[in-house]
């Protein structure tokens, strides 16, 4: 065959020739974490098309980032935003409400104090930004075994089908239920994996982001126990990126550990009880009883 | 080949349907019938049979197509799924149930911290060397969800679950007249409200397993409004707590995911007290990127390393509230070192005869990993791991 008919084609096939994919990449929107150091490790935040895995020790921010995501998919277009819709499938329980609701009042009253003008001339300004429609832009499963999580991952392809408006599939924690019920190691290397295809393809048919959230578990290399992230090296494979959350003496910092495109790199960042931002902003997390 | 795991509970009919999702049954699913048979022939009866294989060796095992069983694996998911709801309905549920959700401690700088208090519905842990006062915390927990709701309580039962015969009805009772003695001083009150307290004394692990299996029954006819296993880490020690290589199937580690299910079926809080161990050798502290820096002092390496395994983990990661039970400095502290929605902050406190009290309701901010360090005049401590695995 002439190679034009052989491009032709691949190209029905659904191959893609490397300029366009440069040109579309170009024209993603990032997803902002709320901490431009962080947005600035991650090429501008966190991306749509690909599957992102975050990790570290309990406590060390993971669910805050998760729900800061979620918040901060929503900001309107007109604020710089994706004006999208968020899912949040929880299988630890740690998804707390009043926290969700503190964390949209901050995203509104940063977007606030940068546009303060813009609010007045955009008319659907005023009434979206309220912290009840954040809220209700959250879809909400809450998975109590790995069954569960099996099914809601392959249910998401008839759910987004008819909620396109979705730009971002968050998973709190994808290990939780796999560390603690499942025997055989092999099979679940072989079920995660195959879960871990599916969110990806499900990642580019519908434009949005998959955030998976991951344990730390600790492993035998190099003659020392290290802490490293859960689920195993094969499982480490299946992620296009990888951010790694940590201690570094009191300060919170986010580590690059895998890209395809940015260099490692890591920066120091905060939770705050407006949500994650940057490193010395006040850093008291006091929280208002409702 | 059969998966072991979640060991299914007896079924009760009409009780938490939401939580069988996984032992929903195939032949409730009005799947077409070629499927239907299809999957009952190869004794595949459950939606989690069915998912927990790949799809091809689904394919495989059904000797039919990619495309049936693609097919069938995506009725049957969308049987299995739970129900989405948005997080804004999850707060008007909230606010509905009213109570914010939460029952106080009467201990107001915590309660604060936390948000009002041990949150319903969640796993709380309480964590510190022994002697401390996780008991003395427990007990009034326990007096303080059987008071009428006009007084903060739950106006409801308590399953207290005493694994070390710890629990003493006359220093709860005591607690409560030094607490409340305007409530106390009314006749029969006392009596009242210590006959809604359900003590449970499991003799061994497999007692204990037992009992929790039949749980979610008596939580429900009994209108319980708190569970606390106290401590849950005493079965622990006979037990050889070090998983080997690979996944051991530990019983107690279905018993702590079990305790989690039920806390968010039922809405109740659940109460956990874990012991401390001291440390061991084998505990990871840094990944690989971390630059280990040699000789740099013990202070800072010892610190980071307690919290690594003070957290126990796999257990730290399963439960939604930690709160720290320290001394050092001459001093007792409750530390919130793990909640969604508080700050990391720690709170003096000591024992008397109406319980703990805070010497402080201010808290003392605390930063960085300190917060979840677990320490006894001055050596630092870890929280007891149930179970080490290295998968």
């Amino acid at each position: 065959m002439a190679p034009n008919e052989i491009a032709q084609k691949l190209l029905l096939q659904g191959a893609q020739n490397a300029w366009d994919m440069l040109s579309e990449e170009q024209s993603q929107k990032h997803i902002t974490t709320g901490s431009g150091d962080l947005n600035g490790i991650l090429g501008g935040g966190i991306h749509c098309k690909e599957v992102t895995e975050i990790g570290g020790v309990p406590g060390i921010g993971k669910t805050q980032l998760g729900i800061q995501l979620a918040i901060n998919v929503q900001i309107p277009v007109d604020y710089g935003g994706l004006g999208g819709k968020a899912i949040y499938i929880d299988t630890e329980g740690s998804f707390m409400v009043e926290r969700v609701y503190q964390i949209a009042e901050g995203c509104i009253s940063d977007i606030m104090e940068y546009f303060p003008c813009h609010h007045d001339k955009s008319s659907s300004g005023q009434e979206n930004l309220q912290p009840e429609s954040f809220l209700a832009g959250i879809y909400y499963f809450r998975i109590c075994s790995y069954t569960e999580q099996i099914a809601v991952i392959n249910y998401l392809e008839k759910f987004l089908g008819e909620h396109k408006d979705v730009r971002i599939v968050i998973i709190d924690s994808v290990t939780f239920h796999f560390r603690q019920d499942f025997d055989d190691l092999a099979l679940r290397t072989r079920v995660l994996c195959g879960l871990s295809l599916k969110l990806m393809k499900l990642s580019k048919s519908y434009n949005l982001a998959v955030v998976l959230l991951n344990q730390v578990t600790t492993k035998f290399t190099e003659g020392s126990f290290q802490l490293t992230l859960a689920l195993g090296d094969s499982w480490s494979h299946s992620c296009t990126n990888r951010l790694i959350l940590y201690w570094k003496g009191n300060e919170r910092c986010a580590y690059l550990d895998k890209s395809p495109s940015l260099p490692v790199a890591s920066t120091p960042y905060a939770v705050t009880s407006k949500g994650v931002r940057d490193a010395g902003s006040s850093s008291c997390k006091r929280v208002r009883v409702m | 080949t059969k998966i072991s795991g979640f060991p299914s509970s007896p079924p009760v009919a009409g009780v938490l349907p939401a939580a069988e999702m996984a032992n929903k049954l195939v032949s409730d699913m009005c799947l077409p019938p070629h499927l239907a048979h299809l999957l009952a022939a190869r004794r595949l009866t459950t939606a989690k049979d069915v998912l927990s294989l790949p799809e091809v060796e689904l394919m495989s095992l059904l000797d039919a197509g990619l495309a049936t069983a693609r097919d069938a694996v995506c009725r049957v998911s969308e049987f299995a799924c739970p129900p989405c709801q948005t997080a804004l309905a999850l707060l008007e549920e909230r606010v509905r149930l009213g109570g914010g959700g939460r029952l106080a401690t009467t201990l107001c700088g915590l309660d604060e911290a936390l948000g009002g208090g041990i949150p319903l519905g969640k796993l709380t842990e309480v964590v510190g060397p022994s002697g401390i006062g996780k008991t003395q915390f427990c007990l009034k927990l326990a007096l303080l969800a059987t008071l009428p709701e006009c007084y903060g309580g739950l106006n409801g039962r308590v399953v207290y679950i005493d694994t070390e015969s710890k629990f003493s009805s006359r220093r709860m009772i005591e607690i409560g007249q030094k607490s409340f003695p305007q409530i106390f001083r009314q006749e029969g009150l006392a009596q009242k409200m210590a006959g809604r307290i359900l003590v449970m004394r499991p003799a061994s692990l497999s007692d204990f397993t037992k009992s929790l299996e039949q749980m979610k029954v008596t939580l429900l006819q009994n209108d319980v409004k708190l569970l606390i296993v106290d401590s849950v880490a005493a079965f622990m020690s006979s037990e050889n707590e070090r998983g080997t290589t690979g996944f051991t199937q530990h019983p107690l580690r279905w018993a702590l995911s079990f305790l989690k299910s039920i806390a968010e079926l039922t809405r109740i809080p659940v109460v956990v007290s874990n012991q401390v161990r001291s440390q061991s050798n084998d505990d990871g502290y840094h990944y690989s990127f971390e630059v280990k820096r040699r000789g740099d002092g013990d202070g800072a390496e010892r610190l980071e390393s307690h919290l690594v395994a003070a957290l126990g983990i796999q257990w730290a990661h399963a439960v939604t509230i930690r709160l720290v039970f320290e001394s050092h400095s001459g001093q007792r502290f409750i530390k919130v070192a793990k909640s969604p929605m508080s700050p990391a902050v720690a709170f003096p406190f000591i024992v008397e005869s109406s319980g703990i009290t805070l010497l402080n309701d201010e808290g003392i901010d605390v930063s960085g990993p300190e917060i979840t360090s677990i320490r006894c005049q001055g050596q630092n401590l870890l929280g007891l791991l149930p179970f080490e695995n290295r998968g």
